[in-house]
């Protein structure tokens, strides 16, 4: 980190220093100005982004109050709107996201820092970059076209005969919903909790792991012993994060979810998420309680997200200072 | 004996480690497979230089889409870019306590706000007043979006000179804001210019906020003020669309999105390898 | 009992850079032998391939024999982490796992080898805890975090942690220059009564500290063992010239 003004000669020269020249000084103060004011346009921005939903989403507030959470009935021609299903379709698709994700970004995580050969990192990071650039739609893309032809054809029939005493699996196979949903999300997800996991590895000092190793532990061993347990928090923070993601994802997932507001058992059922919702209805909203509604619904997924992405960077910051701001 | 097992074990834990970094990368052979496999067929010049054909009719192309595009990551780069990087200056040079904090945090909550959330407030901000879907509603929200991207980045580059240069030039009488511009932005330029090309990449793809701002259209725009196609926003109609033909230029929308936004992450990584030395 | 090192022709690399070149020595069982020398002059890099913790950095290796009882190190086939149950080693900076208790961390080594009976490692914790000198010290204090004890005691924590494995070598890389005066005087003296069940090779740049302790010396200059005696003889009588100059203070 570069110093905060200090020379060879450990004089410390202040910042916005005084200039002898008025010209100079004018120019000092504007740019001064304009520097902060720009900076304060992020603050407008932000206050301004819950000043206005809140203010467009009031008329559905008021209307339905809290059973706005707890309604399962979505329908604009009686004006009556109830979140549920949105809510249940976005908890269950980013819930079986993370249980896919989870497991394979930590594993890989582990794997490109602690345990590959050198040259394999490198190339293997690489692709997982390349990976997170891909926009949404063009995950939807394939999603439509392959991934749920592909369930409906193979997957589902398999898992329906050889699970479908369970209720999770039980259903026509459409292709198209909640296993679709998920699975495209688990992939979008994934390049960014091993992003994050492999920066919080990073951060456990190495003395740690030569604690371990000098124990006589396998490189396994002193994986599970001194780094995994010491970037514990860090790697919740990941997870944490994916969470975030998955939960504002909205192409991909209208694409394939089916976009049902319906709540079922099943992962075969078509559903709907509150993102997906927005997405679709948002420029048909024939009425102006329709309209509120669905800002009242991005309005919730506002808070969620943001609780969610905080609580996440607190946590990954927790391991070692090294850990800066993640970049997405 | 012990010691077998143990080794075993951690041979055992490297391979499924080695399995799950397979997994993950598979999706990404496997989209981008199709995307060639599927696209190229059908981008022809005609893609490039035609407007879509009315349904039924075969042929046309995504020309308005990609235009859109570009215009629409031009309008969000003329307010984009010159807060992002005028308020990472701020950030990085500023001696005020506690602004700076809150603004760094403001920028990471903004950047974890879905991008659907960034249409509604564009669309509360600039659609409602005007009343109808525009260019520049989108290229407001997706300007948004890169905000916090461009304002890190360079906070984080302008950081990255050394003290020393900066305290030569204002040694030499020069005034503090020429310093800033004419000394320490230029040494910081490789980097700011990644942090743009990221943010491109980046908002070159996004759908969702466009989708009630800048709404999309079949034909060229008209000005500022009217819906214009982005190439994101045709791919979408074109895929949830029942029409084989529109399928595949769906495909061949995609294969061109991802092609310009792997251009801009190439572009920046040659920039900044090359011209990072000089920071050193 | 203690085992004796025997080192035959010891070479050693990072990448390309040749760090220790063709070391023979021998090293006493039962007696503690200290490694001196100015920075940069291999002396850490040669207790590291004692116990082939060097090869573990990329792009390191080592090459030669080191026999401990009579068992080479280096030979084919041999499993580097078996060897590091034989030899242990402590750190210039303490480093307790801080995620786990007191108890956890002496445990550890245990755990690994597949003790699971509680009353077996209550046993030996306690009896590694002694042999550090820090039984006293925390025996109430077991569940608390192996963190949060002062620099000393965790370094004592550290030992006690390498001895609970009962290796036949300890192998010391500056263990007191991150600590106190008070602190070093006490793990001086512990080093002294390890001596009688271990053999102890202990790196340091404080050439009082080497005197104190050990029997034998090595002084290492430039990757190159530049001579190797009894201690009196090398502080007092030393044969090579730049040995001379090094102890009385003329460079490093």
């Amino acid at each position: 980190m570069v110093q905060e003004g200090g020379t060879a000669e450990g004089l410390s020269l202040p910042r916005f220093a005084l200039s002898t020249r008025t010209a100079g000084r004018w120019g000092d103060q504007l740019f001064r100005l304009l520097t902060r004011a720009s900076a304060l346009a992020l603050l407008l921005i932000v206050s301004g982004m819950v000043v206005v939903m809140v203010r467009a989403a009031f008329p559905s507030i008021k209307a339905f109050g809290w059973w706005f959470l707890f309604t399962s009935t979505w329908d604009p021609v009686a004006q009556h709107f109830g979140a549920l299903p949105l809510i249940y379709g976005t908890i269950v698709s980013s819930l079986l996201a993370l249980l896919i994700a989870v497991p394979l970004g930590i594993g890989a995580a582990v794997f490109l820092s602690e345990l590959a050969p050198a040259w394999i990192s490198p190339a293997i990071s690489f692709l997982i970059e390349l990976l997170a650039a891909v926009p949404s739609v063009v995950y939807g893309l394939w999603g439509i076209f392959v991934l749920a032809p592909w369930l409906r054809t193979q997957v589902q029939p398999a898992l329906g005969s050889a699970l479908g005493f369970l209720p999770l699996f039980q259903g026509p196979p459409y292709g198209v919903g909640m296993l679709a949903a998920g699975l495209i999300l688990a992939i979008m997800v994934v390049p960014f909790i091993i992003a994050v996991s492999r920066e919080v590895l990073l951060a456990v000092p190495d003395t740690q792991r030569e604690a371990a190793l000098a124990l006589g532990a396998t490189r396994w061993e002193t994986t599970r012993l001194a780094v995994l347990r010491y970037a514990r928090s860090g790697l919740i923070g990941a997870v944490l994060l994916g969470l975030g993601r998955a939960l504002g994802e909205t192409m991909a997932v209208t694409m394939v979810i089916g976009n049902r507001a319906e709540i079922s058992a099943s992962l075969f059922a078509p559903g709907y998420t509150m993102a997906s919702m927005i997405a679709n209805e948002f420029a048909e909203a024939t009425s102006d309680l329709y309209l509120s509604a669905l800002i009242e619904v991005g309005l919730l997924l506002f808070v969620v997200t943001v609780i969610v992405n905080a609580l996440a960077r607190l946590l990954v910051w927790s391991v070692g200072g090294a850990v800066k701001e993640v970049r997405e | 004996m012990k010691a077998g097992f143990r080794r075993g074990v951690n041979a055992m834990m490297a391979c499924l480690t080695a399995f799950a970094a397979f997994l993950v990368i598979l999706p990404l052979l496997l989209i981008l497979a199709f995307l060639v496999y599927q696209g190229a067929s059908a981008v022809n010049l005609d893609f490039f230089t035609q407007l879509p054909k009315p349904v039924g009719e075969p042929g046309g192309g995504m020309a308005n889409a990609i235009v859109g595009t570009l215009t629409l990551i031009g309008l969000a780069s003329c307010l984009g870019l010159p807060l992002g990087i005028l308020g990472g200056i701020y950030l990085a040079e500023s001696r005020d306590r506690r602004l700076p904090w809150m603004i760094r945090f403001l920028a990471d909550v903004l950047n974890g706000v879905p991008s659907i959330v960034i249409g509604i407030f564009a669309y509360t901000i600039v659609v409602l007043p005007m009343r109808h879907f525009s260019a520049l509603a989108g290229g407001f929200a997706l300007a948004v979006i890169m905000l916090p991207i461009v304002l890190r980045t360079t906070e984080e580059l302008v950081r990255l000179v050394p003290a020393s240069l900066r305290e030569a030039a204002l040694a030499l009488g020069i005034p503090e804001w020429k310093v800033i511009l004419r000394v320490v932005l230029p040494t910081a330029r490789a980097g700011i210019i990644t942090g743009v090309m990221v943010s491109v990449a980046r908002i070159a793809g996004e759908t969702a906020p466009l989708l009630f701002t800048a709404f999309g259209n079949r034909f060229w725009h008209h000005g500022l003020l009217q819906p214009i196609a982005a190439l994101p926003l045709q791919i979408f109609a074109y895929a949830i669309a029942p029409y084989d033909d529109w399928h595949r230029q769906a495909w061949a929308g995609a294969l061109v999105l991802i092609m310009m936004i792997f251009l801009s992450s190439l572009v920046a990584r040659i920039v900044t390898r090359g011209r990072y030395s000089g920071l050193r | 009992m203690a085992d004796g090192i025997i080192v035959r022709q010891l070479n050693a690399w990072f990448g390309a850079l040749h760090v220790l070149r063709d070391i023979d020595m021998a090293i006493d069982p039962g007696a503690v032998t200290a490694i001196i020398g100015p920075s940069g002059c291999g002396k850490s890099t040669f207790i590291r391939c004692l116990n082939r913790m060097h090869e573990v950095v990329p792009g390191a290796r080592a090459q030669g024999q080191v026999l401990l009882n009579g068992d080479d190190l280096y030979g084919p086939g041999v499993d580097p982490v078996q060897i590091r149950r034989r030899i242990g080693m402590v750190f210039q900076k303490p480093n307790p796992f801080p995620t786990m208790s007191v108890f956890d961390n002496v445990a550890a080594g245990l755990r690994l080898d597949g003790v699971r009976n509680h009353a077996h490692l209550d046993e030996w914790v306690e009896r590694a805890l002694r042999h550090a000198a820090l039984w006293g010290e925390v025996k109430d204090q077991l569940g608390k975090s192996g963190a949060s004890l002062s620099g000393g005691q965790q370094q004592r924590l550290c030992i006690a942690r390498a001895l609970a494995v009962r290796p036949e070598v300890l192998l010391m890389d500056e263990p007191c220059s991150a600590l106190d005066p008070i602190a070093t005087a006490k793990i001086e003296e512990l080093i002294v009564e390890l001596k009688k069940d271990l053999t102890i090779v202990i790196v340091t740049h404080n050439m009082q500290q080497a005197a104190r302790v050990s029997e034998a010396t090595a002084f290492f200059l430039l990757g190159e063992l530049v001579e190797f005696d009894k201690t009196p003889r090398i502080f007092t009588n030393p044969r090579d010239k730049r040995t001379e100059d090094y102890i009385t203070g003329r460079f490093g």
